[in-house]
């Protein structure tokens, strides 16, 4: 635990430096020449990288962290989250390694996307990536770390499609986006667990609540309620970091730039997980039934990612899979309760992976854009810069003793054996059977290492002459990166040698670093320690020996003849053993079908059809009648004009019958008047009274009253018309009189 | 003379207009038509302005006579832009809001 926290203005600096770079490329980055882009880019990721190391050994003090606290996000009654940052020993570590591998890539890159026109937009991308990883990492709840995973998830779906023009390209980030879109749902699940019991989203409170009892005794579906929040939150993890079920996405993900695959899916992007599992570590070791799902989908995804390694043709495909087994020791690491150990082969596995892959852009540059490893070989001559590189990163990722491959590797292993995290739950095997299946994957990842090695750099170049006559070695710019990520690759594990050699857990340099806040180093017993360093240097040589002997120079015989003994399996192994079509036939049919249903009933019929259809067709119907009028026709128009004119003549100039008129009834005797008191007409009107309706009017004149008398009863209909001798109009009606 | 006399003619006139204007395709015809109508108008204004003994119909018809010239003006350059751009002076071909 931290006990001193220094309040800082400056830390909001390192991720907004980057931001900032982003921003000005984005905006004015297409009428910057290639020399501001270059300036404005590795600037401001280099300016976050000095403030980084500033911040994390010169301010940041020891058993203690920093805090900048930016502003208040979100508060309503007691929720309140904060875009706050926090560096401590772990996510400054992580800093370091963002902000220098990202500075070493973002130089490389402007070697090698020299001929790229789209210039300014790559790097405004890679600027953006960076800053949303350092937000990730050093956002200090999960709400901020959740939106610089999703940042990150934008940035990585946008250079992965950065040639989006070759729809594989887009289709691949689409892939990316979408397999971390499932991710992230159980990440999100995992925060309202979280936040749930813990009342809290800010790590150092969730950190003090796993103390308390409602994460200790609260239980959800019949496990504690830490299994789930722990699960959920590596559902998210498996997404980011590619671990089964979902590390689909990360070997298409290599149709982006090859810097972007060695940054962002080699060594930072992909490793989100593994910080988050370390950054969650108390909440993780509350359940050690989650321990042991991440340790052994860990183990698995490692071995499994390793034998799909073997048979992979394209050199990115290779390191892809690579990838993603060395995700799979990390996760192994933290998941047997080593967290240290999986952090530090995080770190190492950031500069000797970037170093790969940056060798395979730089090979790829010379093979005129071509990773295909079959027609590769021979390289040694021709690019000896690329080559020194690579066989340092290659025997570190082998593990070969005394590089940093070998000590984060070794310390996994001798973790998962020694751990005793798994003893009180009552499943202690967990911990041998994860060591052993990291052992038979290290074993692999020798193997396919050497097989990629083997066949590009010895051997006879199998390219035609064209290829072969453009072979060179790279320019200055991308060699230096290459050299320091060499130098890195081969010294960066020697951060844990004095503790190891002298037996002084105190002079281990990480761990010492590391443990306020990680908790303190699992503790393996030296023999154990010993004994697996020996067993992990005899599988990396027995690998590499393996290999040479079937690909040394070339597709030897023994390769040969094991691809002709069982060419089924070869085949199923170089299809990835079909994973992709797997998923696709239980997961993306079913869902493409009920969408296509959906997308019928809902879209086409009930939408298109009834409830824009429907109206539309009723106005068209309406419609009809309005058109035979309006038909576009000026004459017509008139005509109607005319027709309605000489109506409303014919009716206006009618005398007028104002509403009923009064008939008094009294016996025989009946009064009428026309007008029954209403105005009287400006013109001379005539009145006709025909009060049997025979035809013969018994009263006329000019006066609106009449009076007759019936001559016996009955039922009688009286006419009254009125005239206008003037204009000869007239109008009349009708009205029943009883008579009694 | 009766004043009768005068607006049955008017009457009549207003018919010919209203039928010339109805029933001819031609524009330049349709606008003769228009002005058969005004006039028609402009003698029953005169016609009741002296029968009743009041010059606002002497007013009126001067008005209308203003109102026909500008009409003529405007409505024989909208025609001139008609033939220009369909090379037609004929109403039923000028039809394009019907489809």
């Amino acid at each position: 635990m931290t006990d001193v926290e220094t309040t800082t203005f400056a830390l909001r600096l390192i991720p907004l430096m980057p931001f900032l770079g982003a921003a000005v490329l984005m905006l004015f980055g297409r009428k910057m020449s290639r020399d501001w882009v270059n300036i404005v880019a590795a600037g401001a990721i280099g300016a976050a990288a000095i403030a980084a190391f500033d911040a994390y050994f010169h301010a940041l003090p020891q058993d203690g962290a920093l805090a900048d606290n930016v502003w208040t996000w979100m508060q309503t009654g007691d929720f309140k989250v904060d875009v706050a940052f926090r560096l401590d020993a772990l996510s400054g570590l992580l800093c370091l390694i963002i902000t220098f591998i990202g500075f070493l890539i973002h130089v490389y890159a402007q070697g090698y996307m020299e001929h790229e026109p789209d210039y300014a937009r790559f790097f405004a991308y890679l600027n953006l990536f960076c800053g949303a990883m350092l937000v990730l990492v050093l956002g200090d709840s999960l709400p901020v770390m959740f939106v610089g995973w999703e940042g990150v998830g934008l940035c990585s779906y946008l250079l992965i499609g950065f040639w989006y023009k070759e729809t594989p390209n887009a289709d691949a980030g689409k892939k990316a986006f979408i397999t971390n879109r499932i991710g992230d749902f159980g990440f999100l699940i995992g925060m309202f667990l979280v936040y749930q019991y813990s009342g809290t989203l800010r790590f150092t409170e969730i950190d003090a609540a796993t103390k308390g009892a409602a994460f200790l005794h609260a239980s959800w579906l019949g496990a504690p309620v830490a299994f789930w929040a722990c699960l959920f939150l590596f559902i998210g993890a498996t997404g980011k970091s590619a671990q089964i079920p979902l590390y689909v996405w990360l070997p298409d993900a290599m149709a982006g730039p090859t810097p972007v695959s060695a940054l962002i899916h080699a060594a930072t992007m992909v490793t989100a997980g593994v910080y988050m599992v370390a950054r969650m570590h108390l909440l993780y070791l509350l359940s050690p039934g989650a321990m042991a799902i991440v340790a052994l989908v860990g183990a698995a995804t490692a071995l499994f990612a390793a034998i799909i390694g073997f048979a992979q043709n394209d050199f990115k495909k290779v390191l892809a899979y690579s990838t993603v087994s060395q995700l799979g020791f990390m996760f192994a690491g933290v998941g047997t309760g080593n967290f240290d150990g999986g952090v530090f082969h995080l770190y190492t596995h950031a500069f000797f992976k970037a170093g790969l892959f940056l060798c395979a852009g730089s090979i790829m540059h010379a093979m005129s854009g071509s990773g295909d490893i079959t027609i590769m070989g021979g390289l040694r001559k021709k690019t000896p810069w690329t080559f020194a590189v690579f066989t340092v990163c290659w025997l570190a990722i082998c593990g070969v003793p005394g590089l940093s491959g070998f000590f984060s590797k070794d310390s996994i292993v001798a973790g998962a054996f020694g751990t005793p995290i798994f003893k009180e739950a009552g499943i202690a095997w967990v911990g041998p059977l994860v060591g052993t299946i990291l052992l038979i994957a290290a074993a692999g990842t020798a193997f396919y290492m050497s097989r990629l090695f083997f066949l590009v750099f010895t051997g006879e170049t199998r390219a035609n002459d064209e290829i072969k006559h453009h072979i060179h070695e790279s320019p200055a710019v991308m060699v230096g990166p290459l050299v320091v990520l060499a130098i890195g690759a081969a010294l960066g594990g020697l951060v844990i040698l004095p503790g190891a050699l002298f037996g002084h857990e105190e002079w281990n340099l990480l761990a010492h670093r590391l443990d306020p806040v990680l908790g303190h180093e699992l503790e393996v017993p030296h023999s154990i320690e010993e004994i697996f360093m020996v067993i992990s240097s005899l599988i990396a040589v027995g690998g590499i020996a393996a290999a040479a002997a079937f690909y040394f120079g070339g597709f030897r015989e023994p390769a040969k003849k094991f691809a002709a003994a069982v060419p089924g399996f070869v085949q199923l192994v170089r299809d990835k053993f079909r994973i992709d079509e797997l998923y696709a036939k239980l997961f993306i049919r079913p869902v493409k079908l009920i969408g296509d249903g959906i997308f019928y009933v809902v879209d086409r019929i009930l939408i298109d059809k009834i409830l824009v259809g429907g109206p539309a067709a009723l106005t068209g119907f309406l419609a009809r009648i309005p058109r035979w009028f309006q038909n576009g026709d000026g004459q017509g128009y008139m005509g109607w004009f005319a027709i309605g004119a000489a109506a409303l003549l014919f009716f206006a100039t009618r005398p007028a019958l104002s509403g009923e008129p009064r008939i008094n009834v009294s016996g025989l005797d009946v009064d009428v008047d026309a007008r029954h008191g209403g105005k009287a007409s400006q013109q001379p009107l005539e009145y006709e009274f025909d009060f049997d309706d025979d035809g013969k009017p018994e009263v006329t004149g000019t006066v609106s009253t009449a009076h007759h008398t019936y001559a016996r009863p009955g039922s009688y209909k009286l006419r009254i018309t009125v005239r206008n001798p003037a204009w000869g109009t007239s109008q009349s009606e009708t009205h029943r009189v009883e008579v009694q | 003379m009766p004043t009768n006399y005068y607006l049955v003619l008017s009457f009549i006139l207003f018919l010919i207009g209203t039928g010339g204007v109805l029933l001819r395709r031609n524009t330049l015809i349709v606008l003769m038509g228009i002005e058969l109508q005004l006039n028609g108008g402009n003698l029953a204004m005169l016609a009741f302005a002296r029968a009743l003994g009041d010059e606002k119909g002497h007013v009126f018809a001067f008005l209308i006579i203003a109102l026909a010239a500008a009409e003529a003006a405007v409505g024989l350059a909208i025609l001139v832009g008609l033939f220009r751009g369909r090379q037609t002076v004929n109403l039923d071909e000028a039809t394009l809001m019907k489809r």
